[in-house]
């Protein structure tokens, strides 16, 4: 199958700090999730990308919500395009560190 | 650090660790439910696509003790079968008591339909449509959960150990993942319900949390682990082509209701050729399906991706919208249209029977440390009837509940000692600052590649003690402190996983070397064949820093009354 590639443009850091955005190549074949990228680049170039996610493929946990092209969307329903993405953490949640933000609701946290 | 306190510390938001925090609140306890991830959504209960097996009788006439013989003959004569029984014995109250919570269990003609799963003497499984039973069963506990005052819900807590003094079990000790600080979480009993350890496994079908973190736990506080060699393939899990949004499980509900056609790569039925004949109904057992789908591939004749094929090209379209209305229109966006095509699939990594060994209260032999759902092993021996997991963790959960709630209040204090956990705190606190720091995501999948490659269903010498010598290397390679310190710290949370992982994974390939037979869902290229003077269970045990194996002779069920 050919391998295409996906230009991410991930917005990263942590709160406090000013955001900046690092871009990935990721090569992909045709029908592969966004989330698939993602753990590509966590294990081939970045292990310290961080992007939370449970159950990978069901669309079951609904953990790895993020923002593509500026609207909420699931990583592991969305497929990898050839050409830029961009990629960012959910902009009216708090923002934990990279992708994660706190979704939790407010009575399932630790520290409020 | 942060300090909390309860009287009953349920570790694990699946199904058995939210029953059990309903069952331990309703006794009049203190709970504090914790997850590493969200309450309610994560483990393998959420992705459950079908069957949950009870003997109802709805359907037609049952009784429990038909349903746990067929529990015990899957089981292969490995079952525990005070556990076993517990099961099957309680399941009715559990799956009624849901009912009644409103999970919504599929119904006909005025009661609740039970369908036919491989396996079982007859239709004994209750479900939810459409491919609903996990997220309907989640929710409805999360929905009981939430009006509980006594209960307390802690998600982004990972628990690194349980902290035992004196012999005894006296709360835990955790990783807060937002902030990065430590957790120090004491109790009058502890419940570990973090299901199994499919994560282990490149191709799975459970939650990113299914790391075998509970065994882990366990066998660190003193508790022993059985049956560890018994990991269950789900044979049919989806392979090609690449779908999302659907879990990889979800043939087993097509083949209950329609079906189905399993195909080698020539187009032709091959199940009889491993003795059982399919005959157009689902009967294949899982053991034997996934046998003959590696053989085929095995002999060449595999599908392109490298499994087999399922066709349903000869339902008509209007009996696969009638069974599965909504999904077929999933299907369609991921490119799928099942009247004009087969679908490849091929064997992935569903449950473990092996677990944490316990009494018929859950507890562990570590006093108050209880278990409870796929994290207990003995209850299915050395393979699980389907259907039985989900009910599992029912049972088990509400009884591990109830039985931890009943010690806490026997108990005036948790027995809390700083002291005993002092090193559990340390290891989170510490960091490692080296700079050739491993890629933790990269040690990940290189071990889930080699426990699929050397691990998998069908074994033999060589390549277990690769294994072994490999997985050695690899815990070398981790480093004995955690890298990083930031909030959300992905390459800190790999180290803890993978510090479980690599010790649960030693735990797989000890007791699947030292079993030299063929049975149930492990297989000896090398020792084909059951033997009878392998009637035995396996336990591990951690003692002194290394892993310690006994065998016992399994107990055999008590001959039952004609």
């Amino acid at each position: 199958m050919t391998t295409k590639t996906a230009r991410l443009h991930i917005r990263r850091g942590t709160p406090g700090a000013p955001a900046r955005t690092e871009t990935f190549e990721v090569p992909f074949t045709p029908g592969q999730s966004l989330l698939d990228g993602l753990r590509w680049i966590r294990a081939q170039v970045d292990p310290s990308l961080a992007v939370r996610f449970s159950c990978i493929n069901a669309n079951a946990c609904k953990e790895c919500m993020i923002e593509i092209e500026g609207k909420a969307a699931y990583a592991c329903t969305e497929r990898l395009r050839e050409g830029e993405m961009h990629i960012a953490p959910l902009h009216n949640k708090t923002l934990v560190h990279d992708l994660v933000t706190e979704i939790a609701p407010r009575d399932e946290r630790l520290l409020d | 650090m942060i300090r909390l306190e309860s009287d009953v510390l349920v570790i694990g938001a699946g199904g058995a660790g939210m029953y059990a925090a309903i069952a331990a609140a309703r006794d009049g306890c203190r709970v504090h439910l914790i997850d590493r991830s969200l309450i309610g959504r994560g483990g393998a209960t959420v992705m459950a696509q079908m069957t949950v097996a009870v003997a109802l009788g709805e359907q037609c006439p049952d009784h429990w003790e038909h349903h746990l013989a067929d529990t015990l003959a899957a089981g292969r004569g490995l079952c525990d079968p005070a556990l076993a029984q517990l099961l099957c014995e309680n399941a009715s109250s559990r799956i009624r008591e849901m009912d009644a919570w409103k999970v919504g269990w599929a119904r006909e003609d005025g009661h609740l339909k039970q369908v036919l799963a491989p396996g079982h003497d007859r239709a004994r499984c209750v479900y939810v449509d459409f491919l609903n039973t996990g997220p309907a069963v989640s929710r409805t506990l999360r929905a009981r959960l939430n009006r509980i005052d006594g209960i307390r819900r802690i998600g982004d807590v990972l628990i690194t150990d349980i902290v035992v003094h004196q012999g005894e079990a006296v709360g835990a000790v955790g990783l807060h993942l937002l902030s990065g600080e430590a957790v120090a979480l004491q109790a009058k009993s502890v419940v570990i319900a973090t299901g199994g350890l499919t994560r282990l496994y490149r191709r799975n079908s459970g939650s990113l949390n299914m790391g075998g973190d509970g065994y882990a736990l366990a066998l660190r506080a003193g508790a022993e682990l059985v049956d560890m060699e018994f990991v269950q393939f789900f044979p049919i899990g989806h392979l090609a082509p690449r779908m999302i949004g659907m879990d990889p499980i979800m043939w087993d509900p097509f083949r209950y209701k329609l079906g189905g056609r399993l195909l080698n790569a020539k187009g032709e039925e091959f199940a009889d050729r491993y003795g059982q004949a399919e005959s157009g109904n689902y009967v294949l057992t899982r053991d034997v399906a996934t046998y003959a789908i590696f053989k085929e591939v095995e002999a060449g004749r595999g599908s392109p991706a490298g499994g087999a094929y399922l066709s349903f090209t000869h339902v008509p379209e209007a009996d696969l919208r009638k069974a599965f209305g909504p999904v077929i229109d999933r299907l369609a966006k991921n490119g799928i249209d099942l009247t004009k095509m087969p679908v490849e699939v091929a064997p992935i990594a569903h449950y473990h029977m092996g677990g944490v060994r316990v009494d018929t209260a859950m507890e562990t032999c570590v006093p108050n440390l209880f278990a409870a759902g796929e994290a207990v092993g003995g209850s299915n021996g050395a393979n699980r009837l389907s259907g039985n997991a989900i009910t599992e963790a029912f049972v088990f959960g509400e009884r591990a509940g109830s039985n931890a709630a009943a010690r806490a209040k026997a108990r005036t204090a948790s027995g809390w000692n700083d002291a005993a956990a002092a090193r559990a705190l340390e290891l989170i606190g510490k960091r490692s600052q080296t700079a050739a720091a491993p890629n933790t995501a990269a040690l990940l999948i290189e071990l889930q590649a080699l426990m699929a490659d050397n691990v998998g269903p069908f074994r033999t010498e060589d390549k277990l003690q690769q294994a072994l010598e490999k997985l050695q290397q690899m815990q070398r390679e981790l480093g004995p402190l955690p890298a990083g310190a930031a909030q959300y710290d992905m390459v800190c949370l790999d180290w803890f996983d993978l510090r479980n992982m690599l010790l649960v994974a030693q735990c797989v390939v000890r007791a699947a070397t030292a079993r030299k037979e063929s049975r149930g869902a492990h297989q000896r290229e090398d020792f084909p064949g059951m033997l009878p003077e392998w009637d035995l269970n396996q336990r591990l045990s951690w003692r002194d820093g290394e892993l310690s194996l006994e065998r016992v002779q399994a107990t055999r069920p008590a001959a039952k009354a004609a």
